[in-house]
């Protein structure tokens, strides 16, 4: 007997929650429970009393398993909003990495052409390398860190995705 | 307004709140709370024999009051005991508040005496948790607590409480009842999803009434408003484990349950039917069986209050997101605001009755050996003449043979383990049952297994004079076990036989309880009726025939249609596909 896999798509996941002690623990921990996905998760406080986060999830999954999630999500009793950004409409998404490439001569000069072209600033240098800051979605920063793997990535650091609705109103 | 300790605010609102009974086991993290109980005129404090019990006397008790049970444990091993209870509440939407003492705020995370990380461990077994820090917000905490616990779908609310926010003071007023900022369960239908229920179910040629524990947990008024539903539709009603004695066994438009061990007429009628109304009910794999075969040719509308109940196993057509009281009450205004008349149905009425006659209940008779399904006819039989009877089961084949031979005809007088199956349930359960139900006869079906999981709290019965029955069926095996393993893998019965057995007539003269022992078909009826007839707790070890299986079943990853009505048609073997199914 073998077990089979299902047919699964990406969606970003936008959370408002009350900000308190174990409600991340609570969101990742339903995701283990359930055996749902999550690519990426990101977390921060948004509102200026700091009685609110948003959290940004990217998971994927058939379309009926990101229909639970999104039911299951809703009914954790300190989440109180729970958008589909994929479904709802126009959204714009965004992480960030910090990328550190060492090398010396053309492949020095080679990394600062390519961060030109992905618009990645230099926020640190030594002799022998350098650290950028890229912003972008997902797969343009995937694209640029497969780049500089080629030339002499260290290491790198990513954000995880956060994102918005367009337009004037909150979602 | 003068001060009041953690302690004291907190036993403060439970008396607010309308708290009568606590089950529950002290300890050094709770100790200033059992002091504030000390004596307690108005209070009464429930000394279970471990944790696990208080859990299910709370869950017997809030589900045959409709009240909500509550618990109160001391830190570690206290609030890991309740965690089997607190999960078992969660899956059965049972209403429980659960008080744990923790070690004092300055010791968390040290790995203190008795310290655990009770918020981590039920974060996922309960319905929302709470670690209180400060005195000041005990109150609120509490009363959102019981408010979170007993609206929308109920389920178990844990709070936690260090040592030294019990013992610091602050002021206690009462709570103002504030809407909640994020918690906000619909009850009320959308009246759009309302009418086109009512127009399906007017236009069905072939309904069902598909019902579960959402109507119990809705009220005894949901009952009321289901049997008039049924009766202004015409239609036939089933019922999951859960939602046994909603509709009464005794009415006439009766399938009896559905699903892995239901009837023939139940299973055959959800295949075959139009229209599937389901009420309260959450399509668990004991009752759909084969997903794919399951009822293929039904348009399907979903009563839930819990929109992640829809679709998560089985596509519906129309969820109706509400109470089940409340659409039920729309539904049936609407009904009658429409004019519709009870539809001739009897070209489908006429074809369940074929599968009625199939008798699946049917069991072989016996003169030698007394056959655990006659021992629970004969005890319904025996006990209609209570005047108020509460049947509470542990889990396996007697169970399911309590659900299939005793009848209910009323809400909140059938409790079990449904979603977690919990063996162990059924006696604790019979015990908070009779706590908040003094006058009723409270009788726990057992298996001779799932007894000795909690059979400790004999003297919990003791202690409080609680007359509370216990009734046995005692084939020396775990029966459910046994039977999957003869069905599943050719009778290698691997640790099911209950070896060293007690005496159970003799365990019940040690805890000051009656012991009646049954065995053989002639004595059945006369042990039964002493055991009603007996003032105090009472152990019935009724001896049944050993090899008894309990059908109709549905095997493992079978549709509704592959019913098996007797061992004849049973292979003894099963595909890896089936065996890897629950």
């Amino acid at each position: 007997m073998h077990i089979q896999e299902e047919y699964s798509e990406r969606h970003v996941l936008s959370l408002m929650v009350t900000n308190e002690a174990g409600i991340l623990a609570r969101i990742a921990g339903l995701f283990t429970a359930r055996g749902y996905n999550i690519d990426s998760l990101t977390v921060a406080d948004i509102t200026a009393d700091h009685a609110m986060s948003r959290i940004t999830i990217v998971t994927n999954g058939p379309p009926k398993v990101i229909d639970q999630i999104i039911a299951q999500l809703d009914r954790l009793v300190p989440v109180h909003k729970v958008t589909d950004l994929t479904e709802n409409g126009p959204f714009v998404e965004r992480e960030l990495a910090l990328v550190k490439v060492a090398g010396t001569g053309e492949d020095r000069i080679e990394a600062l052409r390519l961060a030109d072209v992905f618009r990645a600033k230099v926020v640190d240098t030594t002799i022998e390398s350098f650290i950028f800051e890229i912003t972008g979605t997902t797969e343009k920063i995937d694209n640029f860190v497969g780049l500089m793997r080629q030339i002499g990535l260290v290491e790198v650091g990513r954000t995880g995705v956060v994102g918005l609705v367009r337009g004037k109103e909150p979602n | 307004m003068a001060e009041k300790s953690g302690a004291d605010i907190l036993v403060e609102c439970l008396i607010d709140l309308g708290v009568e009974v606590v089950f529950g086991y002290p300890g050094g993290a709770v100790l200033p709370i059992y002091d504030a109980l000390f004596d307690h005129p108005k209070i009464r404090h429930v000394l279970v024999r471990h944790e696990q019990g208080a859990t299910h006397m709370a869950e017997g008790y809030a589900r045959s009051t409709g009240k909500p049970g509550v618990v109160l444990v001391t830190s570690g091993p206290g609030a890991t005991n309740a965690v089997t209870g607190i999960t078992d509440a969660l899956m059965d939407s049972i209403p429980m508040v659960v008080i744990t003492g923790q070690v004092a705020t300055q010791l968390i995370g040290t790995d203190a005496f008795q310290e655990a990380d009770t918020i981590g461990i039920t974060r996922h077994c309960s319905k929302h948790n709470y670690l209180v820090k400060d005195p000041a917000k005990l109150a609120g905490v509490v009363h959102e607590a019981f408010h979170i616990a007993t609206t929308g779908r109920p389920g178990p609310v844990v709070v936690d409480i260090p040592k030294n926010v019990q013992v610091a003071t602050a002021r206690y007023e009462r709570p103002e009842r504030l809407e909640h900022a994020s918690y906000r369960p619909q009850t009320k239908a959308d009246p759009a999803a309302i009418a086109k229920a009512v127009e399906l179910l007017a236009a069905a040629e072939r309904p069902v009434l598909y019902t579960g524990g959402g109507v119990i947990n809705s009220g005894p008024e949901a009952s009321t408003l289901l049997r008039e539903l049924a009766a202004l539709t015409g239609a036939p009603v089933t019922s999951t484990l859960m939602g046994l004695g909603a509709y009464p066994a005794s009415g006439p438009q009766w399938l009896g349950m559905l699903g892995m061990h239901g009837t023939y007429e139940a299973n055959w009628a959800m295949n075959k039917a139009d229209v599937i109304l389901c009420v309260g009910a959450r399509f668990d794999d004991r009752v759909t069986g084969r997903l794919d075969a399951f009822a293929p040719h039904s348009t399907k509308i979903h009563i839930d209050i819990d929109r992640s109940s829809v679709n998560k196993t089985v596509a519906v057509d129309l969820p109706v997101i509400a109470d089940v009281g409340s659409a039920l009450t729309d539904m049936i205004a609407l009904w009658k605001e429409r004019d519709h008349k009870t539809a001739d149905l009897s070209e489908w009425w006429a074809r369940i009755e074929g599968w009625r006659a199939r008798n699946s209940l049917a069991y072989p008779e016996s003169r030698e050996e007394i056959m655990p399904q006659e021992a629970i006819a004969q005890l319904y039989k025996a006990s209609r003449s209570a005047e108020d009877v509460i049947i509470t089961t542990e889990v396996g084949q007697h169970q399911m043979w309590a659900a299939q031979h005793f009848g209910f005809d009323a809400p909140n007088k059938w409790l079990t383990s449904g979603g977690l199956g919990t063996m162990g349930y059924g006696f604790p359960a019979a015990i908070g049952a009779q706590v908040g139900n003094p006058d009723s006869l409270v009788v726990c079906i057992a298996g001779d297994a799932s007894i000795q999981m909690n059979i400790q709290e004999m003297g919990t019965a003791s202690q409080y004079r609680l007359p509370v029955k216990i009734f046995i069926l005692n084939n020396e095996y775990m029966g459910m076990v046994r039977q999957w393993q003869e069905l599943t893998y050719e009778s290698r019965y691997s640790n099911s036989y209950s070896d060293s057995l007690p005496d159970f007539v003799k365990l019940a003269e040690a805890y000051g309880w009656t012991g009646i022992r049954i065995e053989g078909p002639q004595e059945l009826e006369a042990g039964i009726r002493q055991m009603i007839d007996t003032p105090g707790p009472v152990i019935v070890d009724c001896r049944v025939a050993k090899l008894s299986n309990c059908f109709p079943m549905i095997p493992s990853g079978a549709a509704h249609t592959d019913m098996l009505l007797d061992p004849s048609q049973v292979e003894g073997i099963m595909s890896d596909e089936a065996k890897a199914l629950v």
